[in-house]
């Protein structure tokens, strides 16, 4: 045996104790969680992420409902988004994941949720519109867009994150009292409005209100948050009234939008609704773990009796395979979905067809009279064009399911994408440069005999 | 040994007979739903609701229940045994609010439903007429990169583009037969095709050309090995060569596929047949169906036995 083997021996040894303290699950010290620098810090761990389907939970397809004519505002996609995320954060549960989909589309998967029925009443939930009035002698400093105020309307909504002992702010208006609101020019100063119309019976109230306080400020706020603070500049008495601040066109666009539509400046319509029950999920989990072993072990069985020596190197590849594959799962973190698993056992079941392609030619090699050694080195190089061509293919294969996968909200798709590819590039190091390793170790230890006994090698 | 080459009249029949099979699942599944596959929600929309109760109750209770909310005509199917109080009813799209009416009058009006145990998915018909678009245009991806993968492992053998047209030959025998095997438990078991068995057909698509190509990759390296010999001489030899291979990877993928089958979860099961009667079905149309295709095109075109040409 060569330095070289030994000392590759010995590197995935190392490896696969890893590999194996990763996999195993225990209490990891804060330092090895630190070292998880690419998760993001608020959820890193060493754990298994399950996907909907195993542990149960909400995914919503939510797509934009813009009037016929009007197009998504730049950005507002995105502020939805955003809007929907603090939303469903507010729910208290786990790695909920909102994402943009398409160009007009939000997905919210909302894992392990108890109650979906509400959580999609919370995300759909319309904010609060108000326009309200700052108390007296409150610093204008700190009417930032973004603050979150107090005001006396509407106590069941939550101010959270008020500044606590901030004066009450006095609404004047709400999000009912409008009827419309579009984006507007002023055509001597070229400036950007938003020009709004009340409901017929809130445009008295409203033309009162401004006479009696021109040249005051008035807040508008969305779920209790400042949007703007423009002043009054004159009465407004037939309800139609206009917002300046200096606005580009986009901006004064997507004020008009959030208007309108309450604080999602993209009226969302939900497209797709999945709830599963979590109780399902744990049964499919304990299944297919089952179905696993069972298989895996059949493989195991397979690839010892059929190549004997060479099947035990394969073997251990194998193990060392199926152990890089999970550890790799929980590192980077892989969301494991029941067609994830069915991917990844496939790939197991699939990751022997190159020591397959690599022992069928040793055997070739050894039938037409080579030595042991060189058979086995003949065998590895002269099969690599085929193991390269199979994985290639596979990968192609991976590439197509994930873009399908990717192009709408079929997770569980991207899920087997994800896990087959993967399973092919651990699969190209543990056939190829483990099984070699371990091949030469078995064929430095058991050489001998195995020239003497063939059927060592299965020939 | 057996003779690939020689048997082929028997493999083209059988490869015949399979895609007149299949042809006629696919037709009857046609006139008896209207669709060649039974298409689940994921491409045409509507709801789909799996309730366990928690207590039994009467499928005339929950029809009853559904058509107050409106939705008439509801196929309602009980799943697994009568103990189970499982219940699966498709029903038209339901808006989420919808969804909670549902939900709430069955409770209330037929029985406790355990929410635990219950999924509930509902797609817009837009939806799904999109999935079922970007499907489609996924398979025909798929084809073509078969079709650019086999035009390159093949660049370097004499005429490949017969090569590379027994290949896609074969594919096609084997998408048939998987759509037929789909059809037929369509009808059989109600088994629909979703977001899932694209999945699997897809992979069936990409894995197909595997054999042939590892055998194909033989014929050419045997060919400037044995100059002079006939052809079909050569082929099999190539086959018997790689026969080995072949069989033994499909087995462990097997394996695990049946194991899976076996033990695994039910909503899994549509999924890994179809991967499975793919494989089964790739290792056939591969070994006798691409192979002596190749050997019959080879030979009509040389007039009688060729011999092998030396190889670039």
């Amino acid at each position: 045996m060569s330095t070289r083997t030994i000392t590759s021996f010995v590197l995935i040894l190392l490896l696969a104790l890893v590999a194996l303290y990763v996999v195993i699950p225990s209490d990891y010290p804060d330092w090895v969680i630190d070292l998880l620098a690419w998760q993001p810090e608020s959820s890193r761990n060493l754990d298994f992420q399950l996907g909907l389907d195993l542990q149960g939970g909400l995914q919503v397809l939510m797509v934009s409902a813009m009037p016929a004519g009007q197009e998504i505002p730049v950005g507002g996609l995105e502020t939805a988004r955003q809007i929907v995320e603090s939303r469903v954060n507010a729910l208290g549960l786990t790695e909920p994941v909102v994402q943009i989909q398409g160009s007009e589309r939000i997905i919210v998967e909302i894992p392990g949720i108890q109650n979906p029925e509400q959580a999609v009443d919370t995300i759909r939930d319309t904010a609060l519109l108000e326009f309200a009035e700052p108390p007296l002698g409150y610093s204008l400093e700190t009417l930032f867009p973004g603050a979150v105020v107090r005001t006396d309307y509407g106590d069941d909504v939550e101010a959270t994150g008020a500044i606590t002992n901030t004066p009450v702010f006095k609404t004047i208006m709400t999000g009912a009292d409008l009827k419309q609101a579009g984006p507007q020019r002023n055509e001597q100063t070229g400036e950007y409005l938003v020009g709004f119309e009340l409901q017929p019976q809130a445009s008295d109230r409203f033309a009162e209100y401004t006479r009696n306080h021109i040249n005051q400020p008035l807040c508008i706020l969305l779920d209790k948050a400042i949007v703007s603070c423009p002043t009054i500049s004159s009465e407004i008495p037939d309800g139609q009234g206009q917002i300046s601040g200096g606005f580009t066109l986009e901006q004064a666009r997507q004020l008009a939008i959030q208007l309108q539509y309450g604080a999602l400046p993209v009226p969302l319509e939900i497209e797709s609704y999945k709830a599963i029950g979590p109780t399902l999920g744990q049964i499919s989990v304990e299944n297919s773990i089952r179905a696993g072993v069972i298989g895996l072990v059949i493989v195991f069985l397979f690839m010892l009796v059929y190549y004997r020596l060479n099947g035990l190197a394969a073997d251990l590849a194998l193990a060392l395979y199926v152990l890089l594959n999970l550890m790799l799962y929980k590192l980077l973190p892989v969301t494991m979905t029941l067609p994830g698993i069915a991917g990844f056992l496939l790939s197991a079941g699939m990751a022997v067809d190159a020591n397959i392609l690599v022992f069928e030619r040793m055997k070739e090699e050894l039938r037409r009279g080579r030595s042991l050694g060189s058979a086995s080195e003949a065998g590895f190089s002269r099969a690599w064009t085929s193991v390269r061509d199979s994985n290639i293919a596979t990968l192609l294969t991976c590439a197509i399911l994930f873009f399908f996968g990717n192009a709408f909200a079929a997770s569980l798709v991207k899920g087997f994408a994800l896990t087959l590819a993967l399973g092919t590039f651990v699969n190209i190091f543990t056939a190829i440069a483990v099984t070699r390793t371990f091949v030469r170790v078995l064929f430095g230890l058991f050489g001998e005999q195995a020239v003497d006994r063939p059927w060592l090698l299965g020939v | 040994m057996i003779n690939f080459v020689q048997n082929r009249r028997l493999f083209f029949t059988i490869a015949a007979v399979l895609i007149l099979l299949s042809v006629a699942a696919l037709i009857t599944s046609a006139v008896m739903y209207g669709e060649l596959l039974r298409v689940s929600i994921d491409f045409k929309g509507g709801s789909l609701f799996v309730l366990k109760f928690e207590e039994s109750v009467s499928e005339a209770d929950i029809r009853e229940a559904f058509a107050e909310q409106g939705y008439t005509g509801a196929i309602i199917q009980r799943l697994g045994a009568a103990s189970e109080n499982t219940w699966q009813v498709r029903a038209s799209f339901a808006t989420a609010d919808d969804v909670q009416a549902v939900l709430d009058a069955l409770d209330t009006n037929v029985g406790k439903v355990d929410r635990a145990r219950s999924n509930v998915d509902t797609v817009e018909p837009t939806v799904g007429a999109e999935v079922a678009r970007n499907a489609a245009i996924a398979v025909l991806i798929a084809s073509l990169v078969v079709l650019a993968f086999i035009s390159f492992s093949f660049r370097h053998v004499p005429n490949p583009f017969r090569y590379g047209v027994a290949s896609i030959v074969a594919m096609s025998v084997n998408v048939v037969v998987t759509l037929g095997f789909y059809a037929l438990m369509g009808i059989l078991q109600g088994w629909e095709a979703d977001a899932l068995f694209l999945t699997a057909l897809l992979t069936v698509i990409g894995f197909s050309v595997q054999d042939v190509i590892v055998v194909f990759d033989r014929i050419r390296e045997n060919i400037p090995r044995h100059k002079g010999e006939p052809f079909e001489l050569i082929v099999n030899r190539s086959v018997m060569e790689t026969v080995h291979r072949s069989l033994a990877t499909q087995l462990n993928a097997m394996f695990v596929m049946i194991a899976i089958l076996l033990f695994g979860g039910a909503t899994i099961k549509p999924f890994i047949a179809v991967m499975l009667v793919g494989m089964i079905s790739e290792t056939f149309t591969s070994l006798c169906v691409a192979v002596p295709l190749l050997v019959v095109w080879e030979e009509r075109s040389s007039g009688g036995m060729s011999t092998a040409q030396a190889a670039v």
